[in-house]
């Protein structure tokens, strides 16, 4: 049994403090989020939805501690992101899947960089292996699988050192939409059996809404919140529940804010 | 229904078979356009003649190819030596690159076969202006093929390793160098190849052995067939190193593109 989704008395975990981040380029600087501030709660499933290049990656690469703040701070449990924190696991938009490593080693990885036990680190790969069904495909390579296995694998290497935080940018963005809602389904069961705090950025509205317990819509580039969203739904959620009453009118609260900026990021 | 076949279809379709069968298809022609034309020997030999040539020299053409293998793997090992830090030391910073590659590229537009005498001058007639020329020529594929293999590396897999907390030395180990090694090897091919031109270049002007010379003498004399059988020995010299890396290439990255043999693909 998960905490309540909307529970608010949940302590904040990761904290946007006006962050806020503007590239460097050849034709001078180009603004890409407005000073953000808002929190995602310890254990808590935010998703994030915008058009495309309103700079949701960006603010998923500040949350990783890969790119540096032009202005504001982001706090990681108290603590003021400076580089990539411990505790962390990303899966990106392409797997970024080692070609030259089976997928038992890509997945190991992690645990090889991190210097950290190997003995319980296999036995926990073994585990996740079997638990997004890619048993029997340990010893593939990446070129052996198809997209589907391959960001379940790439899933699987972020998962693997067991970190509190996961961040995911568009992970399933590459997938069918069979693939996809099957994914949902296993990333909603990861999630409520390792308690984990999770950022998803999506550009689909219904798995935004089916695994989350908030989804905070972005303005276009520069990017600044449009709304943020509880999702009052229970847990576990069915797909069935997407043909809900609820579900419907929430996801039409959402698609009306893409609808006003006159743009749909698909 | 059945269909005949001139050859079994496992031997037309295996890896040695079709460069074989091609030499051979090569040398019908060649003998049917000598016949059919009337060409005469003085301009292009019968190839009989230079399988004949071939037989009768071997003792020579083998003790001076060699020098011409030695000058060859010399410089070929020294651009290997070179090459890749080089490349490495380019790829890794800015200001090396700027300062470095220009330069490269200004030496390579320079004919080796231009300065090639003045190695003589310098070096003497020994083997040493040999291995300066071969690796003259074989330097620069390599740098170049490095620097585009550690430069190409995605920016996601670099925020990968870094979202792993890799050290320098780790990134360098476990992502930088697998990923370059593929675009190493295609360079280390060229580059093989060309090793051979350059210690050819290097016998041509100042010799007294190797291929190159041989190829000198024949020229003066107007010995065709023995010409041909010294070009022949030259360019098995280049594929024999050029399937040396091969080799080496495989055993050191097959999990690359070009070694999936049968390719196929599993779905979820
Ligand atoms: N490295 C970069 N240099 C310059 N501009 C960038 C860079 N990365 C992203 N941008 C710009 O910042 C904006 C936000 O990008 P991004 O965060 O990737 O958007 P999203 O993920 O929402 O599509 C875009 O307009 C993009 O062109
Ligand atoms: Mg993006």
């Amino acid at each position: 049994m998960h905490m309540d989704p909307g529970d608010a008395t949940r302590p904040a975990l990761i904290r946007m403090l006006g962050v806020a981040k503007s590239y460097r380029t050849a034709e001078g600087e180009v603004e890409s989020l407005q000073p953000l501030e808002f929190d995602i709660r310890e254990g808590e499933f935010l998703s994030i939805v915008g058009p495309s290049g309103c700079g949701k990656s960006t603010l998923l690469k500040l949350v990783g501690g890969l790119l540096p703040a032009t202005r504001g701070s982001i706090e990681i449990a108290g603590k003021r992101v400076e580089g990539p924190a411990g505790s962390i696991g990303i899966v990106f938009q392409n797997h970024v899947l080692l070609a030259w490593r089976t997928v038992l080693e890509n997945i190991m990885l992690q645990i090889e960089v991190r210097k950290l036990p190997h003995g319980r680190g296999i036995e926990h790969a073994r585990e996740l292996v079997e638990m997004v069904g890619l048993k029997g495909f340990e010893n593939k390579y990446p070129w052996q699988l198809s997209g589907g296995m391959q960001q379940r694998a790439s899933i699987c290497r972020a998962l693997v050192h067991d970190p509190a935080i996961l961040l995911m940018d568009e992970p399933f963005g590459a997938l069918d939409a069979m693939t996809r809602e099957k994914m949902n389904l296993e990333l909603q069961r990861i999630w409520s059996a390792a308690k984990k705090t999770v950022l998803l950025i999506t550009h689909s509205i219904p798995e935004a809404i089916f695994l989350s317990d908030r989804v905070l819509v972005m303005s276009e580039r520069p990017g600044s919140i449009a709304g943020i969203y509880d999702v009052p739904l229970p847990r576990p959620r069915t797909l069935a529940m997407m043909g809900g009453v609820e579900f419907g009118a929430l996801a039409q609260t959402i698609r009306a804010h893409f609808y006003a900026q006159g743009s749909l990021d698909a | 229904m059945s269909t005949v076949h001139l050859w079994p279809r496992r031997v037309v379709e295996s890896q040695l078979a079709r460069p074989l069968i091609l030499i051979v298809l090569i040398f019908v022609l060649w003998d049917l356009v000598i016949r059919v034309f009337k060409i005469p020997p003085y301009l292009i030999p019968a190839p009989w003649d230079v399988a004949r040539m071939l037989v009768a020299e071997w003792p020579r053409l083998w003790r001076e190819s060699l020098f011409t293998g030695y000058a060859t793997l010399g410089g070929f090992g020294l651009s290997i030596l070179f090459g890749i830090p080089i490349a490495m030391l380019i790829a890794y910073s800015r200001l090396v690159e700027s300062y470095v590659y220009p330069l490269l590229v200004f030496s390579q537009s320079v004919p080796k076969i231009a300065i090639a005498p003045l190695f003589v001058v310098w070096f003497g007639f020994g083997i040493f202006p040999k291995v300066i020329s071969a690796f003259l020529l074989g330097f620069f594929p390599v740098v170049v093929a490095t620097v585009m293999g550690f430069k190409s590396m995605e920016t996601e897999m670099i925020d990968l390793a870094r979202s792993m907390r890799a050290s320098r030395l780790q990134m360098f180990l476990k992502f930088s160098l697998p990923q370059a090694l593929p675009s190493i090897f295609s360079g280390l091919k060229v580059s093989a190849t060309l090793a051979v031109v350059g210690a050819v270049v290097g016998e041509f002007v100042g010799s007294n052995s190797g291929i190159g010379y041989v190829l000198q003498i024949a020229n003066g004399n107007f010995d065709l067939p023995l010409m041909f059988a010294a070009l022949f020995v030259l360019s098995m010299m280049g594929v024999i190193l050029f399937a040396i890396v091969d080799v080496v290439e495989k055993m050191m990255i097959p999990w690359h593109q070009s070694r999936r043999a049968d390719v196929m693909t599993v779905t979820a």
